[in-house]
């Protein structure tokens, strides 16, 4: 029985996924509150520098499961992996990052191993309850695991907040024997495509700039990538924007969409019903840019201009360069 | 090419949600078909209706409402499964997929279809307990599916990524928005629903226990949001109010 404390470090392409840094950082601190040993493990293959990455946040031990099986996300291996990894070391606590890939295989560890799991969860506390948004963000409810171990919670990026990673504790590495039986696996990946956008993830970006009816075309949405392009921010669209066929629905922000936390949120012609919010409520600044002063936007925007977008958006662009730049 | 389809009836996305009790008030607010299970069950029926086959409609939980199941079936489905018992109160993902896995014995399935969350409890986690338990291979997040003898091709939508898979049937879909355009039920299909089959089943036809459904995560608390104040509406000039702006989220919110 470990009394250890695991934080499952995403990666993409051999370097960590930007979200894990926020969770080594949150899950450091709990290892040490609880007193226990705090390890990262890393699943994929060539995958040397991640390990590099990872010993700046204070681990004691990296389990690392670089194996050619584990190279590209496949259901099986993971889980098979993860599951053999949990009911050999029993951990106490196992954090992972809330995303496509442990939405898919996380439950099924969970199911394999006997134990439950939370999820998308955005607070932990001491006590090891934790706080997690339902019914779109408009409720929240805290639970606690009864008495099963391992705990294990996928975390919603940019929820937590981070500080600074604590530095090397020159960790452990332990190689991971991958024993994944062929036949066991019965998905097979047969492409993948990377959305190259040049731009962050929606659900990692601090900044996102989203357009909704009001941008009135798919053309000008150009007028929104220039300004994204400036602060290096994501750009979403809300669902009328969406199901005009502006934007592509793997962009859309709400309730049937995504949810994001940054930093800030620029709603452009974005009315505000009540679903966009629960996709982008969260968001630290909200700023609302619409020509109708009665949009629900208004409501819960930090800042607002009533105002032409066609004209204001431009200036701000222009405006952010300055500002940056000098 | 028989298809189950999880169905999970929800609050509707307008509802506003209170307390009351320390419990989520659900008096007064209007119970929908989850919208991904809705993606569910359309893909369900455009699939039979090119194979053939039965489209079945599955739920569990506390309380099942009627109405929803019935839409379900209005749509085109072709007979229900329907989980309801009070022992199911407080259960969690692990119970429901136990439920739902039990009451597919003695089903003969190709293909499991669900929507990837249920928009009340944001889990995300029961299709996958239910795959595992089933021990049938999974794909998630679902945006295109195409099926051929035995076997699917399908498209999913990763972080950033699209990816093609393969899979062998049986297996379960978790449907996104964009996979199908559900089809509102005709009226002839609402007069049809009325009479289809309807199984309402209770835990211990199952041969289950409330202890066989017992939560391994509890409840501390339900709470609402801080409600977000409306901030600052700048007024003046374009260049000003964006000059303002800009400054603002620079110096004052040191955001940008």
């Amino acid at each position: 029985m470990a009394n250890e404390v695991w934080v499952f470090v995403e990666q993409k392409e051999g370097k960590m996924k930007k979200s894990a840094a926020e969770l080594l950082i949150n899950g450091q601190k709990i290892a040490e509150n609880l007193g226990q040993k705090f390890a990262a493990v890393v699943f994929g293959n060539d995958i040397s520098e991640v390990t590099e990455q990872v010993k700046e946040y204070g681990v004691e031990k990296v389990y690392l499961a670089d194996d050619e099986k584990l190279k590209i996300y496949n259901t099986e291996s993971f889980t098979t992996v993860m599951t053999d990894l949990i009911q050999e070391e029993e951990p106490e606590l196992v954090l992972f990052g809330h995303s496509a890939l442990t939405k898919d295989f996380v439950p099924r560890v969970a199911e394999r191993v006997g134990t439950g799991l939370v999820t998308d969860c955005t607070d932990i506390n001491e006590d090891l309850s934790f706080k997690r948004p339902i019914y779109a963000g408009k409720a929240f409810s805290t639970v606690k695991f009864t008495d099963q171990r391992p705990v294990m919670a996928t975390i919603r990026a940019n929820a937590l907040g981070a500080g600074e990673p604590v530095g090397s504790k020159s960790p452990d590495i332990v190689d991971v024997e991958v024993s994944v039986d062929d036949e066991n696996i019965r998905t097979l990946v047969k492409d993948i495509v990377q959305k190259v956008t040049g731009r962050p993830e929606l659900t990692e970006a601090e900044i996102i700039v989203s357009g909704g009816r009001g941008m009135k075309g798919p053309d000008n949405f150009a007028l929104l990538e220039d300004l994204a392009d400036v602060l290096g921010a994501a750009v979403g669209a809300s669902r009328a924007a969406v199901d005009a066929g502006w934007r592509e629905q793997e962009f859309q922000v709400g309730q049937t969409g995504k949810t994001v936390s940054p930093q800030i949120y620029i709603a452009c012609g974005i009315s505000g019903a009540i679903q966009h919010l629960a996709g982008m409520g969260s968001s630290k600044y909200i700023v609302a840019i619409n020509k109708d002063p009665e949009a629900n936007i208004f409501k819960v925007a930090d800042y607002g201009i009533v105002g032409d977008l066609f004209k204001l958006v431009p200036l701000m662009t222009q405006e952010f360069k300055k500002v940056l730049a000098g | 090419m028989n298809i189950v389809v999880l169905c999970k009836p929800v609050f509707d996305t307008e509802a506003k949600i209170k307390l009351k009790d320390g419990s989520i008030d659900s008096s007064g607010v209007n119970i929908i078909l989850n919208p991904y299970d809705e993606f569910g069950v359309e893909e369900a029926l455009g699939i039979t209706e090119k194979y053939g086959g039965e489209v079945i409609i599955l739920s569990a939980g506390c309380y099942i409402s009627e109405v929803v199941i019935r839409q379900a079936l209005a749509m085109g489905a072709d007979r229900a499964i329907v989980v309801e018992d009070e022992a199911l109160e407080g259960t969690d993902a692990h119970g429901i997929a136990l439920t739902l896995a039990k009451s597919l014995e003695g089903v003969e399935y190709d293909i499991i279809l669900s929507g990837m969350v249920a928009i009340d409890d944001n889990g995300s986690q029961v299709n996958s307990r239910l795959a595992e338990i089933l021990n049938i291979p999974q794909v998630t997040v679902v945006q295109k599916l195409e099926i051929s003898e035995g076997k699917a091709v399908c498209e999913r939508q990763g972080d950033g990524t699209t990816e093609d898979i393969e899979v062998q049937l049986p297996a379960l879909f978790s449907a996104t928005k964009g996979l199908n355009e559900p089809r509102y039920p005709s009226l002839k299909g609402i007069m049809m629903a009325k009479k289809k089959e309807v199984k309402q089943v209770v835990l211990a036809d199952l041969g289950l226990s409330r202890e066989d459904v017992k939560p391994q995560i509890e409840i501390v608390e339900y709470s609402l949001p801080e409600p977000r104040q409306a901030g600052k509406i700048l007024e003046g000039e374009v260049e000003e109010t964006v000059a303002e702006l800009v400054n603002l989220l620079h110096e004052e919110a040191k955001a940008i």
